[in-house]
């Protein structure tokens, strides 16, 4: 599988994700710049995370108008899998590709810590070789990653399998102070209809290695390039 | 012409600006403030452009960009002059 990782002006995590597919995981990744037109070649897609054209306006939203956005429009609508980590999910869900909002964290202030995830289901490439027993470790940095969606949002996220991970605690529960940034519902990433495009706050990018205190944000990318 | 443009925080959105602010009006004494609600003000400038023009221009410029109709909603005067 080849990955496409985007490269924003202002992105700071496309590293990491090139790091983690390429070094870590041994798979195919390649840098593509924003004003690229086609992703021909590429089987998935990584927007890092970071803070494209500085946040201006809001998060996302002037990242999505880039011209390889209509090349990433066109390979989800083909269900080739399309991951966005924070800002990447902030594009996402500003280009219409994901639903809901992402708004300033309910403190308003920047959060950067470890928090835990766990999957809702495993009905997805992302998910296929995740536990929904159990929880992954991933780190957070983020101003503005409070999940919003009007009630019939919620509804119909929930109704067709849409909510991807909630925030737990380490015994697995939703708590209000597993959550880092006021999300609906402890919700922390969430799929397109058809699952191939998963958008999340945490970063499992930045969770590929045990030194760097987890390494559990590896089953998700494995899962993403197919790897056992 | 100028269009002169107001964006909101929906009703029923949490506005943690808003509510930051509320707090620290509330603890400088001054009495009075219920709900503070914060948002954006956009100003264009739309040379030479007729009236009926330049609400188009400005309409989608709003639903395009400048506010997402999922968190905002907005609302603008066109006005004369540069």
């Amino acid at each position: 599988m080849r990955f496409a990782v985007l490269v924003f002006p202002g992105a700071n995590c496309d590293h990491d994700a090139y790091h983690a597919l390429r070094h870590v995981l041994g798979a195919e990744a390649f840098y593509v710049w924003h004003r690229e037109e086609s992703l021909a070649g590429y089987d998935a897609v990584i927007i890092p995370g970071g803070f494209s054209y500085g946040d201006y306006l809001r998060s996302g939203a002037i990242a999505r108008f880039a011209p390889v956005m209509e090349a990433v429009r066109k390979m989800a609508a083909d269900g080739a899998p399309v991951l966005g980590i924070c800002n990447g999910f902030q594009i996402l869900v500003e280009a219409g590709l994901l639903p809901g909002a992402l708004i300033s964290n309910a403190d308003l202030r920047f959060v950067s810590r470890m928090v835990r995830l766990k999957p809702e289901h495993t009905d997805s490439i992302f998910t296929a070789s995740l536990d929904t027993e159990r929880s992954y470790a991933m780190p957070v940095a983020h101003r503005g990653g409070n999940f919003f969606a009007s009630p019939e949002q919620l509804a119909e996220l929930a109704d067709h399998g849409q909510i991807a991970f909630r925030y737990v605690d380490d015994r697995g529960r939703q708590t209000a102070t597993a959550n880092p940034n006021g999300s609906l519902e402890n919700i922390a990433g969430v799929f397109n209809r058809q699952r191939n495009v998963l958008g999340l706050m945490p970063h499992p990018e930045r969770a590929v290695e045990a030194l760097v205190g987890s390494a559990d944000g590896l089953a998700l990318l494995k899962s993403m390039a197919g790897i056992a | 012409m100028r269009a002169r443009i107001t964006i909101m925080p929906k009703e029923g959105i949490l506005d943690p600006q808003g509510v930051t602010v509320a707090k620290a009006l509330a603890e400088l004494g001054i009495k009075g403030i219920g709900e503070v609600r914060m948002g954006k003000f956009v100003e264009l400038q739309l040379p030479k452009l007729t009236r009926k023009k330049a609400e188009a221009v400005t309409a989608a410029a709003c639903d395009r960009l400048l506010a997402n109709p999922n968190i905002e909603g907005y609302q603008f005067d066109i006005v004369e002059g540069d």
